[in-house]
């Protein structure tokens, strides 16, 4: 397994947990599905480009600050997605806790294949 | 009658003891080191206009008509052309010298012994890697049949980017080669019990695990005091009984990379505690970003829950 498709897998995997989050807001539950569809594919978009990056460059704090920012875009990009059912945007909550998913991406791409050579 | 004393005595033996590079490509520097075999001299080869290092026969075994010494040192030759790797020292040429004294000539190495970088360095991982290095140059001296039995910290060099060159291969040995029972050599701090008692049949690579194992605990000193798993792997290297400590250099190796890189060694069983303790040290960006995602949430849960 390469490095862009460890990122894709992990990514996806912590996009749907991250997903999951909204369960613990009432007024996001009936929207469920397509919250964790959408963070799936935003973990796995930001997950593929950490991977790629990660395969260029070989330094683990370059690698967290790219995935930080890869997660903080997606995240707003997500978040400022205007939704009627929904009386205002959740910027905070979806990007801080997008871009730390980001970081973790950014860290486990990194170290990913240098512990496999070894 | 004039008495001379004892410090031109000294001198004049000194003077004696120069080798005469007439005939050879070499010119003679500075004495380097002595030792109980040989001497080495840093000389400058005129043809290629370089340092180099020429390690000759002592006067006094030679005049001893010790052919032994003489093949010794020709043996030694032999066995350093044999093991290219970076770590050992190369052999660049033999000869003989219009005395008769056999010397060979090899790379010139500059750098700290490793006792003296030992007392400078106190970083853990450095220590480690460097030791790793040694262990990594001894199993290859293995994989080629040869047992050094005299590693100890005064024959390891290391370099100024953190080289590693092990010297010093006059009393090694290719396994299997039958040797006079009783017959001691090395040096006792680092010799293994089996190579203290003479017993030449028992010696094997183990022989020299053991030492790999008493140069560790060297450059540990205290830090093991605190470190259960390094402490067990000297132990295992310093087993009493051959059979168990690690049974290549290589395996030595890879237990100190192992825990370089926060996984179990093979010489200490830890208890659940003790490993996720582990796993915590060695991933603590990770554990410290899963953390702080999970506080966020819960943040965001209690403060900015509509």
């Amino acid at each position: 397994m390469n490095k862009p498709v460890f990122g894709l897998i992990l990514g996806g995997i912590l996009g749907i947990f991250d997903g999951l989050t909204a369960l613990f807001y009432p007024e996001t539950v009936p929207l469920i599905v397509g919250i964790v569809i959408g963070s799936t594919v935003k973990g796995m978009i930001a997950g593929i480009a950490i991977g790629f990056f990660a395969r260029k460059v070989h330094s683990i704090p370059l690698g967290v600050i790219f995935g930080l920012g890869v997660g903080l875009l997606l995240a707003y990009i997500v978040a400022a997605i205007p939704d009627p059912s929904l009386s205002r945007h959740y910027y905070l909550e979806i990007m801080v806790p997008g871009g730390i998913v980001g970081m973790i991406v950014g860290l486990a791409t990194q170290k990913f294949q240098t512990q496999i050579k070894k | 009658m004039r008495q001379i004393n004892d410090q031109v005595v000294a001198r004049l033996r000194d003077a004696c003891e120069l080798p005469d590079l007439t005939g050879t490509k070499y010119q003679l520097v500075t004495r380097i080191a002595a030792g109980g075999m040989g001497t080495v001299y840093e000389v400058e080869d005129v043809e290629l206009n370089r340092r180099v290092a020429l390690k000759v026969l002592n006067i006094i075994d030679s005049e001893n008509a010790s052919s032994d010494a003489v093949g010794r040192i020709a043996e030694e030759a032999r066995i350093l052309a044999r093991l290219e790797h970076p770590s050992i020292v190369p052999v660049h040429d033999v000869g003989m010298l219009r005395d008769g004294r056999p010397f060979y000539v090899m790379k010139l190495v500059r750098g700290l012994r490793l006792d003296e970088f030992r007392s400078k360095t106190n970083s853990l991982p450095i220590l480690l890697r460097t030791f790793q290095k040694i262990c990594d140059a001894v199993a290859f001296a293995h994989s080629h049949a040869v047992i050094h039995r005299d590693l100890k910290p005064e024959n390891i060099m290391v370099g100024e980017f953190g080289e590693v060159l092990i010297m010093d291969w006059g009393i090694a040995t290719t396994a299997g080669r039958a040797e006079k029972r009783g017959t001691i050599i090395g040096t006792p701090a680092y010799m293994s019990p089996e190579q203290a008692r003479g017993d030449v049949e028992q010696l094997n690579q183990r022989s020299d695990v053991y030492s790999l194992g008493a140069i560790l605990c060297f450059l540990l000193k205290e830090a093991t005091a605190q470190r259960r798993s390094l402490r067990a792997i000297h132990q295992k290297a310093m087993a009493h009984d051959p059979i168990r400590r690690y049974p290549q250099a290589s395996d030595l190796a890879a237990d100190i990379a192992n825990y370089l890189d926060g996984l179990p060694v093979s010489a200490y069983r830890e208890n659940v505690f003790e490993g996720l303790w582990r796993w915590t040290t060695a991933n603590r960006m990770a554990v410290i970003l899963i953390l702080t995602y999970l506080l966020i949430r819960t943040f965001f849960l209690f403060f900015f829950r509509h």
